[in-house]
């Protein structure tokens, strides 16, 4: 029996699993000049992280997943500029309860629906936010957003606003390592596992008696409030929010990054996140103007040749070598 | 009279004018080995949809040892008792046999939603699943996907998830379909192992097995109770050997 599917062994941590935040804490020292571009890097990835337990894990197919992110954004924004909270650990809570609440009240709705029509009402849910954003001008700033935030210090000590690279970049990090506990906790968790049996076979899990809505709802909730959080260090780390944070430009690229990382993956929405943006900066620096196509030629060659994204290719050629061992 | 394990009174379905099901009054006793046949188009899935709350009635009723259980959905008669497997394979196709039937038992000790604490370190969830899988001759695929099984393995993995259910009632619905001949012995091994007071309600086209199973058989026709006895009697009734029977038994 291999390891990977064995279940007694799976949760376990892997030597592997360390590379990644070894890599983040090489690059902090490594690219001092890039660490604005790696904080937007670490913020991708934990939005796609939250978006991998409700699409990779349980099957919930969102287009409208922005909903969160926007949440979360506007909610520190609003909150530093109408009160002045600007304390920004205890705004990171304030938009997961924001976007959390969100998710519980959209999910407990839109939840009974699937396919397609799921797929209307998420966009549904953000279209009504986008909306509700532009027209509260008086609080959201409207068509213009919030600019020019700024943020107290981190536990009082570390400066942080929009020259503070380091200090940003590294909160953004610890940020996202407190997440990905809770993600991977989660999705090994026997609620993980029930995740998985309903994107799998809906029909069989409820045929084994499974509360199927409600883990649905639970797993959409905690989602929404990670999304929150990354939404929140976006407004934190850019000083500025706007309608964009809101928009189906955003859900979709999330999704394309967590496809061409590979769903369901836990460690495809790093993958996906270091190269669709590190691709998009490559292409933008050396084709200004048709940039977009490359992006696009990468990712029909990943939905043709590696469905599970570049790492279920891993994965594949992982089981070829394992099987032609046996 | 006892009071039945599984009972239905006067169950009635309809989709439209085409008519599924017509006042069924069907009885399935503590402990019994009961098989339901019938022609192709019979209602026979229909019926085990009916029982399982798949599908709302349009009349009548399903009790639970006399308990009407009727308005239950279907996850709530599962955790009163009632484990199906289906005649097509239910399965988590990219999970591996392990997992399959760790989700199912899981969901039976009330564990399924627990979030603290990894699955693979709950150790009665293993040892329960480890048992159903060596049960069925499985524990070489133990690790292997759904997907990479041969269809005859996926029926077994079909009924260690019921089987993890721990039901009272057990509805089977024509699980030797697609499992070679040779292999079925594990499942009827399987299913003796079963408790005594467990109800086995099977759905068979395999006459041979029928008759080696059951010892009590009712013959659905269009949807309503053809006729219904033991083994001996079906086989000797004559309008079930002109409507159905007649080949299977006097070859």
């Amino acid at each position: 029996m291999s390891a990977s599917t064995d279940l007694a062994r799976r949760h376990h941590w892997r030597w592997w699993e360390a590379l990644p935040w070894l890599l983040a804490l090489g690059a902090f020292f490594a690219f001092p000049n890039y660490l604005a571009f790696g904080t937007q890097v670490l913020i991708t990835i934990l939005f796609a992280l939250s978006l991998d337990l409700v699409l990779g894990y349980a099957g919930i197919v969102t287009l409208g997943h922005a909903a969160f992110f926007g949440a979360g954004a506007y909610t520190v924004g609003m909150l530093a500029l109408h009160l002045g909270w600007s304390e920004p650990l205890s705004g990171l809570l304030a938009a997961a309860l924001v976007a959390g609440a969100i998710g519980l009240a959209s999910g407990l709705v839109l939840l009974r629906t699937h396919g397609l029509a799921l797929l209307m009402l998420t966009l549904c849910t953000m279209a009504l936010l986008e909306q509700a954003a532009n027209m509260g001008a008086h609080w959201t700033g409207g068509f213009d957003g919030m600019p020019g935030l700024s943020f107290g210090k981190i536990l009082g000590v570390f400066g942080f606003d929009v020259l503070y690279y380091r200090s940003q970049y590294l909160y953004s990090l610890a940020a996202l390592f407190l997440c990905f506990l809770i993600v991977r906790k989660l999705v090994y968790s026997s609620f993980g596992q029930s995740l998985t049996g309903i994107r799998e076979n809906l029909l069989r899990m409820h045929a084994v008696g499974a509360p199927v809505r409600w883990r649905q709802v639970i797993a959409y909730t905690v989602s929404a409030a990670l999304a929150g959080v990354a939404g929140a260090l976006f407004t934190q780390a850019n000083g500025y929010v706007n309608l964009a944070v809101l928009s189906l430009e955003r859900s979709a690229g999330v999704m394309i990054v967590l496809i061409l990382g590979g769903y369901g993956r836990l460690y495809g929405a790093f993958v996906g996140a270091i190269a669709y943006m590190v691709l998009e900066h490559l292409l933008a620096k050396a084709y200004p103007t048709a940039w977009q196509l490359g992006l696009g030629i990468t990712l029909i060659a990943v939905a043709l040749f590696a469905r599970n994204g570049v790492i279920g290719m891993f994965d594949a050629l992982r089981r070829r070598f394992a099987g032609g061992a046996r | 009279m006892t009071t039945p394990m599984l009972e239905t009174r006067g169950l009635c379905k309809n989709f439209g004018a085409l008519e599924v099901a017509r006042d069924v009054n069907f009885r399935l006793e503590r402990g019994a080995r009961h098989a339901l046949i019938g022609p192709n188009g019979a209602g026979k899935t229909t019926f085990v949809n009916l029982l399982t709350g798949v599908l709302p009635p349009s009349r009548g009723s399903v009790l639970l040892e006399g308990e009407d259980v009727t308005a239950l959905a279907q996850a709530r008669r599962v955790k009163r008792g009632i484990a199906r497997t289906f005649q097509i394979n239910q399965l988590f196709r990219g999970l591996s046999v392990q997992e399959n039937v760790c989700i199912a038992v899981s969901e039976r000790l009330g564990v399924g939603g627990a979030m603290l604490r990894a699955a693979g370190r709950r150790a009665d969830v293993l040892a329960e699943s480890a048992r159903l899988i060596d049960m069925l001759k499985l524990g070489g695929d133990a690790g292997r996907r759904i997907v990479e099984l041969p269809y005859g393995r996926q029926r077994l993995v079909e009924i260690a998830i019921a089987l993890g259910l721990n039901p009272r009632v057990l509805l089977l619905d024509e699980p030797a379909a697609g499992i070679p001949s040779a292999e079925s012995h594990i499942l009827l091994d399987a299913i003796a192992t079963l408790p005594k007071d467990i109800a086995v309600l099977i759905i068979e086209h395999d006459m041979d097995l029928v008759f080696r199973f059951a010892d009590r058989i009712t013959v659905l026709v269009s949807g309503a109770v053809l006729a219904e006895g033991t083994p001996a009697e079906i086989a000797a009734n004559p309008e079930v050997r002109t409507v159905y029977l007649g080949s299977a038994l006097d070859g």
